[in-house]
């Protein structure tokens, strides 16, 4: 097997090795995703057979589907707006939050710049899950306890560090001396950021963003603490709404799953594309 | 990355260089007050309350009654389970992360390599991160069941096994398990990482190492590694960080074992929360717990130097 292969061209036998070694890791990550899709397809006697079928024996019942967004458990439509909502605004606050910051320390000293780096670090060791009890106190105390924006500024908050973190480590790698040869051409600080750096540094602001957009998507300990009213709730907490102490829902456990991954899948797929296209300009020269 | 690395050197005097480096902390608050804001408004008062409670006597209805001092750390530290507690979390770390890297590093490399179908194949990657932790973890939970579980069920038909195993209401399978969850759903962040790292290493430096008669293994090791470095810095120590937090994985797997056999600090901070209603302790621990984390960061931070830039 061609080990480092630099050119596009490798010989026919390697490709075709290539795409079965492909085909089998591809299978083994979608193992898990393919059981939920199948069990989202029975019905709820079925999904607990002893023992059990690999496919649904009835049919596949994609009236699954339809009856999970009216439901007396949880308003899944309002769910999925909210998820929607709280992870889109956490996402770009991040970013705008993020992205000055992590320029702004990895290319220049000024006093206290350690203290902020190690700050940021410290709020990257800290979890939602084992402060929920400050958090619930604050949000009360701010009288936004229960909305929309205290989950939009908690999660911005605790996906802030590895932002930071990405992108300074991108900025860092891109030579000074380009923001020198701008500076020289008359170029403030912001434009040389916005400008020069951020299309250099496309790989790492992807990075910042699918990572923050997907852990907002499915953060789950303090949206289960501070949002109590069901429609605010994300689809995290809502799929704990069908699993009951005496039956469980798992085709719609399983259907609300497969729904709200879709959305992170297609996100994805969009900036695949992106990042391809920023492959150069992420190779510093 | 360290520039000095990259092939290109800024040939300015250095004296230049420096005046533009140094800014005053005035003139940095445009570009980190926000980020600065945003942290102490929303973590640095709950973490301060989290510290607060461990020197309370707090009732099981939550009502903080009075001051204890150090008394919640003494109880904690004298509790028979905390040595178990503290070799499982070991354990839990260092075997997800460390298996979960080496097959990130491969992974990734075959990532970059053309193929058709390549696009398809990371999407497939990247699922089990852009799924819950939790709905992933419940499925292997359920596939896993001795009585309707399907991978169970496969195992047997194939005849690995005569009949389902209960992998999950043991101390040691649930554990072993637990951590093939948790390197399974770590290991698309870090592939992830590296592969963006591996984007940035240029052609040329690999085509002037071939030239040099350099073997695979070699050019690997000596030139895309290095270069790898900030890449793997950064993911190792999210890592770390992630998996020595993480409570769903073990809360699904190992929830219903009764006992602390399969606990990690975590767990334990949970179960003295939810089952003793303890807040006192359960902060009491959550401060050891972050101490440890802070510790083991440090270290990492004075050894690794992923910041350092030059």
């Amino acid at each position: 097997m061609a080990f480092l292969d630099t050119e596009d061209r490798a010989p026919r036998k390697t490709v075709i090795g290539r795409m079965i070694i492909g085909l089998v890791v591809g299978l083994v990550f979608m193992i898990p995703y393919i059981t939920m899709m199948i069990g989202s397809l029975k019905t709820q006697a079925e999904i607990l057979q002893i023992p059990p079928n690999y496919l649904p024996q009835d049919g596949a019942q994609w009236s699954n589907y339809v009856s999970m967004w009216d439901t007396p458990e949880t308003p899944v439509p309002y769910n999925l707006v909210s998820t929607i909502v709280i992870s889109v605004c956490a996402t770009l606050l991040v970013l705008l939050v993020a992205t000055p910051a992590a320029y702004f320390t990895a290319r220049f000293k000024f006093p206290g710049k350690l203290a902020f780096m190690f700050l940021v670090i410290v709020t990257q060791m800290l979890q939602p899950a084992v402060l929920t009890a400050g958090l619930f106190k604050q949000m009360l105390a701010w009288n936004i306890n229960d909305t929309w924006l205290a989950m939009i500024l908690i999660n911005a908050a605790f996906n802030l560090a590895f932002a930071v973190w990405i992108m300074h480590s991108f900025f860092a790698g891109v030579p000074k001396s380009i923001d020198e040869a701008a500076q020289i051409d008359g170029a403030g600080k912001w434009r040389v950021l916005f400008k020069i750096n951020l299309p250099l540094v496309w790989p790492g602001i992807v990075t910042a963003v699918i990572f923050t957009f997907v852990s907002c998507w499915n953060e789950f300990a303090a949206s289960l603490v501070i949002l109590s009213t069901a429609e605010n709730q994300p689809l995290s907490v809502a799929l704990t709404k069908f699993v009951g102490q005496y039956a469980t829902a798992w085709q719609y456990v399983f259907g609300v799953s497969i729904v709200a991954i879709v959305p992170v899948i297609i996100l994805f797929a969009m900036i695949e594309k992106r990042l391809i296209g920023g492959l150069s300009a992420g190779a510093v020269k | 990355m360290s520039s000095s690395s990259l092939p290109v050197k800024a040939p300015a005097g250095r004296k230049r260089k420096r005046s533009t480096d140094n800014q005053s902390f005035l003139s940095s608050l445009p570009w980190i007050g926000p980020a600065l804001l945003l942290i102490l408004a929303i973590v640095v008062f709950p973490a301060g309350y989290m510290i607060y409670n461990s020197t309370r006597k707090i009732s099981s209805v939550g009502t903080d009654l009075k001051s204890v001092g150090f008394d919640n750390f003494a109880t904690i530290f004298s509790d028979p389970v905390l040595p178990r507690i503290l070799l499982n979390t070991f354990f839990w770390v260092v075997s997800v992360v460390l298996i979960t890297v080496i097959l990130s590093l491969a992974l990734a490399q075959f990532l970059h390599k053309p193929f058709p179908g390549r696009t398809l194949v990371r999407m497939a990657v990247v699922v089990p991160w852009a799924a819950s932790v939790v709905m992933t973890t419940t499925v292997f939970y359920y596939g896993l069941d001795p009585n309707y579980g399907i991978f169970n069920h496969f195992f047997v038909q194939i005849g690995l096994m005569d009949e389902g195993f209960g992998w999950t209401k043991n101390a040691v399978p649930a554990m072993a398990v637990s951590v093939i969850v948790a390197i399974f759903v770590s290991i698309p962040f870090t592939t992830y990482t590296l592969l963006a790292g591996l984007q940035a290493v240029p052609t040329e430096t690999l085509e002037a190492a071939r030239m040099d008669g350099a073997g695979r293994w070699k050019t690997y090791i000596f030139v895309v590694l290095p270069q790898l470095r900030s890449a793997l810095a950064v993911s190792v120590l999210i890592n770390i960080i992630n998996v020595f937090n993480n409570l769903p994985i073990l809360k699904i797997m190992t929830g219903s074992i009764p006992g602390n056999d399969a606990d990690t600090l975590m767990t334990y901070i949970f179960k003295v929360l939810q089952f003793d209603r303890r807040l006192d302790l359960s902060s009491a621990l959550s401060v050891l717990n972050f101490a440890i984390v802070l510790v083991i960061v440090a270290i990492y931070l004075k050894t690794v130097k992923p910041m350092d830039e030059v």
